[in-house]
């Protein structure tokens, strides 16, 4: 079995957040946990290659390092790709994200990488992936190393893959239909009396868990505040020039208000499938209250209006999707100086 | 900030500082009313945004 393993400067030995901005490079054979998990995999499991990347070098060249990883582990004809554990270490997971499901998605091997659940990583591709769950604290580097050499072992023997608690990984989000010995009534009734008695149940609905947001800091002085006006309420210029998807939208788009004072409905459209869109057809300020944010400038409440509104479709969206929207929406926010965005929503 | 009609989906993600639109079909917007009186609700709204900006409590 050839392997190649991927991590970051630290677990690589080049050092740490110091050597963060290192480029991509290749060694042969294992480093560092790999040596572990090649015991752990046993029989010919052998780490043919390791790659160590920098973790800044890692996020801020995603693409070029994918490409070029994807070259390596190609030339390395591997049957298996172990990205990790990355811990709590947020760019490291990112990078062993992109990593995994490029792979995944490009030579059909079997996959696998490790983080905690708090790992901005695993928000963005626990869909796609096998995470095993690492927690926070590295020095579960053995024990987590065994839970992903025993799934690793499955995966490549194609046997079917348990439940996230019991094999080890996070939570997909998948439903996958399943025999059970009593009918959901059965159940139902079973977790009633369970619940009167005090007794311990659980539940078969896993409501999704959206981690705390934390609040950023209040506008000091609004007459100096730069504004920027966003809506997933899917308004586009006439024609709809990004192709905005009227449902599960993949894109967003930036249009201009520059000297303008009021939105036209003949000027626009409505690319959202999920609410009745002939009043914003009719004035489309009663999405982006452009109208009155001109006031409001005119008058020096606020600062000044950002000469562009961001739009997109928020209807039947995977989460996956749309926090990579609102990550790149906040990104050009920042990069703008935007003091304070009011986003409207359907 | 957030204006939305459906408060508690952005109650649900976390959204820290949110105001409750005026209906799904127009979140800024009254069609049942003149179109000045309709711009007055949308002012209103818009200043309640502002307020929730200024403010630290959820």
């Amino acid at each position: 079995m050839r392997i190649v393993h991927y991590i970051n400067q630290f677990f690589g030995g080049i050092g740490g957040e110091e050597q963060a901005g290192a480029p991509l490079e290749a060694r042969d054979g294992a480093v560092g946990p790999g040596k572990l998990l090649e015991q752990l995999l046993g029989g010919d499991a052998k780490v043919v290659t390791t790659l160590i990347c920098g973790d800044n070098y890692a996020v801020e060249n995603q693409d070029s390092m994918l490409a070029d990883a994807l070259e390596k582990i190609r030339a390395a004809n591997a049957d298996l790709f172990v990205a990790g554990p990355c811990f709590q270490a947020g760019r490291y997971g990112m990078a062993a994200g992109a990593l995994c499901s490029a792979v995944q998605s490009k030579f059909s091997i079997p996959v696998i990488t490790a983080m905690s659940d708090e790992n901005p990583g695993a928000d963005l591709y626990r869909e796609f992936l096998y995470i095993v769950d690492s927690g926070t604290n590295a020095a579960r580097m053995r024990e987590v190393l065994v839970t992903m050499a025993n799934l690793a072992r499955k995966l490549m023997i194609k046997t079917p893959i348990d439940s996230p608690k019991d094999e080890g990984y996070l939570t997909r989000g998948l439903i996958r239909d399943q025999f059970v010995e009593k009918t959901a009534g059965e159940r139902l009734v079973d977790m009633v009396l369970a619940k009167v008695k005090a007794e311990p149940f659980e539940s078969e609905m896993v409501p999704t868990a959206f981690a705390p947001v934390p609040m950023p800091p209040s506008v000091k002085d609004l007459t100096k505040a730069k504004f920027m006006l966003i809506t997933d309420g899917g308004l586009v210029p006439k024609g709809n020039p990004d192709k905005i998807q009227n449902l599960a939208a993949t894109r967003w788009g930036s249009y201009s208000i520059d000297g303008c004072d009021d939105l036209k409905g003949e000027d626009y459209e409505i690319s959202h499938g999920g609410y009745d869109a002939q009043f914003v057809k009719q004035d489309p300020d009663r999405l982006v209250p452009l109208d009155v944010m001109r006031q409001l400038e005119k008058e020096g409440v606020i600062g000044e209006l950002y000469e562009e509104f961001l739009s997109t479709s928020g209807l039947a969206n995977p989460l996956s999707n749309t926090r990579r929207m609102g990550r790149e929406m906040a990104a050009k926010a920042k990069q703008l100086g935007i003091d304070a965005i009011i986003l409207t929503s359907t | 900030m957030q204006i939305t009609a459906a408060l508690p989906v952005a109650k649900m993600i976390g959204a820290n500082r949110t105001v409750l639109g005026n209906g799904i079909v127009h979140v800024l917007g009254d069609a049942k009313v003149s179109p000045e009186k309709e711009k007055e609700v949308r002012r209103r709204l818009v200043e309640q945004a502002l307020s929730a900006l200024q403010s630290d409590e959820k």
